[in-house]
Order: C-alpha cells, then sequence, then structure tokens
C-alpha cells in the first residue's frame, strides 16, 4: 500500500514514550512453561493472523472481543492509535493469548482487551495480570480504565481485582459500565493474582523471539471452543 | 426376586454442549445404550430418567415423559427420579427392583443434566438447593463451601495434606486426559497446582484448603444402560453385567447434626449392603467409581467402604495404591473430578464406565487388567443419600 508520509504526518499521532516491560515466564497448571513478552508494531501482522480465527466464534463474546482486538491492533499498526502496547503469551514459541491497552496520558491506562487462545490454564488472568502490572509498574500510571465485554471478563476483572465502578467517566470502547484499578487495588491484588519470574532463561527467551508461531484457523477455533467443542 | 443384569450401556462426551438441549442429550444416550444392548426395533418396558435441576435449569418438568415420545417408546411406563446428585443410582436402583421383582422384563435408565446454559454462580446457587433449606441454605452455604469446611475436619482429625488432594486432582485428570468422554482432557501437575510459587493463580482458593483443582467442573452430559432379567439374556450382543449387589442409606440432611461430621455413615451402611448382597469384600473389588466431587470424598469414600482404614485414605492415594495398576484403582474414568458431573447423569455414568471396564472395552491405557467385580458409589446431598452397585462380570 502507498503511504503519502507527508499527509501521515499529519494523520500519525504524537506518541509519548512508554517504559518496556520486561518478560517473564510462568509455570502453568500443566507444567509448561509461558513466556509473557511486550512485541512491537512489527509483530501486528502475524498477531492479526492469531486473532482472525476469533472474529465469527460468538462463544463467550469471543466475536466481540476478536473485531475489536483486531481493529486496535491494525490501528496501531498503522499509526491510527495513540500509545497503544501490546504483551503477548507464547509457549514454546505458539502464540496463546494476546492482551493490549493504551496510555490515555501520564496517569491514566486504558486497558483494551484480553484475548485467550488456549484455554482452560488461566493464561487470560496471567495476560491480564501483565497488562496491570505494566500500567501500574513500569509505566507508573495511577490508575487504569477497565471495563468488561464477556461475563468471564467480568468475574477475572471486576470480582477478582476488586475494581471500583466509575460513574464519572465512560471507558472508550463504549457505554458499557466503566472500573477503574487504583494503584492500592493493585498492590492489594498482586499477591495472589499477579506472578512470574525474571528474568526469563535464555534458551526460553530465544524460543519465544525466534517467531511467533501462530496456529491454523481450525487448531485455534478447537482450542477457543474446547477439544470437541466442549 | 430375579438376578438383574446390564445388557447396554451408553454415554455422549461431557462437557460443555452449547448445541444440544437436555432432551438431545438424554436421546443420544439412550440409544447408544439400546443400540448397544441390540434391541433393534424392541422397545422397553419401563424408562426411568434421572434428573436434578431440569424444573430450575431449564424450566422443564415431566422428562421421562418427554424422552418416551422423543424415542417413540409408546407405551412404556416413564417415571423421573430426583434424588439431588445421587439420582442417577437412585433411577437405576428403581429400575433394578422393577426388573428383578418380576414386573418387567426391559427397563432403560438415563441420567442426564443441562448444567452450562447458566453461569457458574447460578449453576452453584442450584445445587446448593440440596442443603438444608434453614439450617444451611439460607446461611450462604454451598458445596464447595460445604466441602471446605469437611476438608478441614478431616485434615484435623486424619492428618489428610494438601499434597494428597493434589494427589488425587492429578491422578484424576491424568485418567480423564485418557477418555473421550471426559469433559476435562488436561494432564495437570503438581508443579503447576501446587510446588510452584506461580500456583496460586493456577490453582486458586475455592473454599481453603480446598482449590480450584479439587473440585469436579459444572458439566452437561447424559448416560444411559438397559437392564433386563439375567436369565432372559440369551446372545447377548454384549457380555451382561450382573447387578450383584447395590445398597442404600441416608443420613440427617444438616450436617452440623452428624455426631460427627467427618463419618459418613451412609456410605459405609450402602456400601455394606451391596457386598453383602453380592457375598464379596471390599478387597473383592478391582475397579471403583467414587463420587469425587471434590478431591476430598474420593480419599474419604475410599475409607468408609473398606478399601483403607480412617486416616490412611490420602497416605494410600500419595503411595499410588488407587492409580491403575495399584491396588484398588480408583476413577480411572477421570472421576467428577475429570469426566465431569453433570449432576443427574452422574451415577449412570459411574455405572456405564463400570460396565466397560468389566466388558473389558476401555483403551488399554485405562483398561483394569481382568476386572471382575467393580463398585460404585454416588453421593447425594453431602452424603445424605448414598447409593452402592456392586457389578460382576458375567462368565459366558
Amino acid at each position: 500500500m502507498a503511504i503519502d508520509m507527508e499527509l501521515e504526518a499529519v494523520l500519525r499521532a504524537p506518541e509519548v514514550y512508554q517504559a518496556p516491560y520486561p518478560p517473564k515466564v510462568i509455570t502453568l497448571a500443566n507444567g509448561k512453561r509461558l513466556v509473557v513478552r511486550e512485541v512491537s508494531r512489527r509483530d501486528v501482522p502475524v498477531l492479526l493472523e492469531g486473532v482472525r480465527p476469533a472474529l465469527t466464534i460468538e462463544r463467550d463474546y469471543y466475536d466481540i472481543v476478536g473485531v475489536r482486538l483486531y481493529a486496535e491492533l491494525l490501528g496501531w499498526y498503522r499509526y491510527r492509535v495513540r500509545n497503544e502496547y501490546c504483551i503477548i503469551g507464547q509457549i514454546d514459541g505458539m502464540l496463546v493469548g494476546i492482551v493490549n491497552g493504551r496510555m490515555m496520558n501520564e496517569d491514566i491506562g486504558i486497558s483494551l482487551h484480553t484475548l485467550a487462545i488456549d484455554r482452560g490454564l488461566r493464561i487470560g488472568a496471567h495476560l491480564f495480570a501483565a497488562k496491570m502490572e505494566h500500567h501500574i509498574e513500569y509505566l507508573g500510571q495511577k490508575e487504569v480504565w477497565i471495563t468488561a465485554e464477556s461475563p468471564i471478563g467480568f468475574r477475572r476483572w471486576m470480582i477478582e481485582y476488586g475494581l471500583e465502578k466509575q460513574t464519572d467517566y465512560q471507558h472508550e470502547l463504549g457505554g458499557a459500565t466503566s472500573y477503574r484499578l487504583t494503584r492500592e487495588l493493585y498492590f492489594a491484588a498482586k499477591p495472589r493474582l499477579v506472578v512470574g519470574d525474571r528474568p526469563v532463561p535464555k534458551e526460553l527467551l530465544d524460543v519465544a523471539t525466534r517467531a511467533i508461531i501462530v496456529a491454523d484457523e481450525d487448531t485455534i477455533t478447537q482450542k477457543i471452543c474446547g477439544l470437541k467443542g466442549r | 426376586m430375579r438376578d438383574v443384569a446390564i445388557i447396554g450401556a451408553g454415554m455422549i462426551p461431557f462437557g460443555r454442549r452449547d448445541e444440544d438441549s437436555l432432551m438431545d442429550m438424554l436421546a443420544y444416550a439412550s440409544l447408544n445404550a439400546l443400540d448397544d444392548a441390540g434391541l433393534g426395533d424392541k422397545s422397553v418396558d419401563a424408562v426411568y430418567v434421572a434428573n436434578m435441576g431440569a424444573g430450575i435449569l431449564q424450566h422443564q418438568t415431566a422428562i421421562a415423559s418427554a424422552l418416551v415420545d422423543r424415542l417413540s417408546l409408546f407405551p412404556a411406563a416413564a417415571d423421573m427420579v430426583e434424588n439431588g446428585p445421587a439420582s442417577g443410582a437412585s433411577a437405576i436402583k428403581n429400575g433394578l427392583l422393577a426388573v428383578a421383582s418380576g414386573y418387567y422384563d426391559a427397563v432403560l435408565v438415563a441420567g442426564g443434566e443441562k448444567m452450562r446454559e447458566v453461569t457458574g454462580w447460578r449453576a452453584t446457587d442450584f445445587v446448593a438447593t440440596l442443603t438444608h433449606p434453614l439450617a444451611e441454605y439460607i446461611y450462604g452455604v454451598t458445596l464447595p463451601g460445604m466441602a471446605g469446611m469437611f476438608t478441614q475436619l478431616y485434615m484435623e482429625k486424619y492428618g489428610v495434606t494438601r499434597e494428597q488432594l493434589v494427589q488425587v486432582a492429578t491422578k484424576n485428570q491424568k485418567m480423564g486426559a485418557l477418555n473421550p468422554y471426559a469433559h476435562v482432557e488436561m494432564v495437570i501437575t503438581r508443579e503447576g497446582i501446587l510446588d510452584s510459587p506461580h500456583a496460586i493463580v493456577n490453582n486458586p482458593p475455592v473454599a481453603e484448603p480446598l482449590h480450584l483443582y479439587d473440585a469436579c467442573p459444572v458439566s452437561d452430559g447424559a448416560a444411559a444402560v438397559v437392564l433386563c432379567p439375567l436369565d432372559m439374556v440369551k446372545n447377548a450382543k454384549k457380555r451382561p453385567i450382573l447387578i450383584a449387589g447395590f445398597g442404600q442409606a441416608t443420613d440427617t440432611h444438616a450436617l452440623q447434626e452428624r455426631e460427627d461430621p467427618t463419618d459418613l455413615k451412609a456410605v459405609t451402611l450402602a456400601a455394606k449392603q451391596a457386598f453383602a448382597m453380592a457375598k464379596v469384600e471390599p478387597g473383592d473389588i478391582d475397579v471403583a467409581e467414587l463420587h469425587d466431587a471434590f478431591t476430598i470424598l474420593e480419599i474419604a469414600e475410599s475409607e468408609h467402604v473398606g478399601f483403607f482404614k480412617k486416616g490412611e485414605g490420602g497416605k494410600a492415594a500419595a503411595a499410588g495404591k488407587t492409580q491403575l495398576g495399584g491396588q484398588i484403582p480408583i476413577n480411572v474414568s477421570g472421576g467428577l473430578k475429570a469426566r465431569g458431573h453433570p449432576v443427574g447423569a452422574t451415577g449412570v455414568a459411574q455405572v456405564v464406565e463400570i460396565v466397560w471396564q468389566l466388558r473389558h472395552e476401555v483403551s488399554k491405557e485405562r483398561q483394569v487388567k481382568n476386572a471382575k467385580t467393580g463398585l460404585t458409589i454416588n453421593f447425594g446431598g453431602f452424603g445424605n443419600n448414598v447409593l452402592a452397585f456392586v457389578l460382576r462380570r458375567v462368565d459366558q
């Protein structure tokens, strides 16, 4: 696609510096190692391949989460979303989950979406925790605004973190009820919800960074809907 | 009284079956059992259907009549049996008595439940309706909560440890991963759910000291068996399995009214009755399906039926005595823990698993070698209504 850089200079929003999110590794219930790491804009095309199968899966609202995440990642790739970041989870290089968010300003973070491809291992919970960790501990923000589009999300974020309902501001994802995670709430929840070891052993990180492997569409659909649709 | 055999057994894979209604699931499992029995176009005299919650969860009642209509089994007699999570075994008992008495010659027993169309907390509340309405339910007691308190007492009295509970969980999920009918087909490791500091997120507390992987999943599913008099089984398509013994006992509705809440008297009594009728001892059992809605229950029941002395069940599990190839393989199906627990289906599914084990039909990774006699324990309420069956392979 031809790009007019003169016009792009007008269209592209200026971005602030975002501190990097250092990778970590988590041992899952099945004993496998989940590498959690921040990815760059360059990685978006391959991530979109991983999100695409979710676009038509109604189960547990994967369709709306998938469609919106797809658009957000594409918007980031095309420089149409300001201050976005993306963190992924990989097992042996395989993409198993994606979370993203952005800095609304220096103090306030916006949690966008959490998509777990491999289910039943609390990968979504681990990745959401990583996102909150990034906002509070690495970006140094005062609070994160969060909304939920699925009952699972509501249970995981609003209830497990004891989030504060906010009626004064609307989350940018729309008119759904908005909640906030404050630093106080984060650090209260951290001992039971935020885990991971750093640094990631070199051999694990090498496998993760060498390539983001994306399963084929049928496999992703099966992973999201469960084996044999269960 | 006539000896009664199981001549057909069928199931559908348990799990989250969004595409199927309760009646679909009951029909599929029933057809599998009827096909297995080789009845062809012949109908049955009666149908007993086990279900706990269709009236609440699906706003549907008269399930047995609906199943007869769905399968065109007219004019078979039809009854629904509701006995909480022990509904399945209760329905089989009713079928057994009807055939043993000589009143019916061919009986279909099906059990099913569709629990995943409501949220987890509504499903938990639905199951909690089996507790005492004034002494327990109104105080917010749930089954996980009750099991948590029971586990704490059991740990204090008998020294059961978290490590022993984890051993049960990993064993049953390993077997579930080998069972094509299991809801949860995922192997878990002790490191991932206990030893690793990350286990706090992987395996969070549900009702201390019980954690996520100590509890069975909420499942959809159905299972069915066909019963007939043993002496009428001629040229059976499959080897008949004799219901050699059964027992049923009750205990107080409210757990707090028991002299010792850790003493599951109804389990002991039901098992004793079944053993006596079958003329066997606990040591004669080759394979058992126990009601492990929570890991602690597998340990406690293994003691109460007499496989191990009180206080020894946890140690036996940790020593591998209850795994495939051990002294008494327990829940080689994955149990409720991994196969799943669609409450009305569970008691029937336990019997189906034992039938398949005694016919030596399951995959070799799960088959108990030379299994001839099996036991099931279906645990209703919190041990206030328990049924036991001893099944025996009939040599032809």
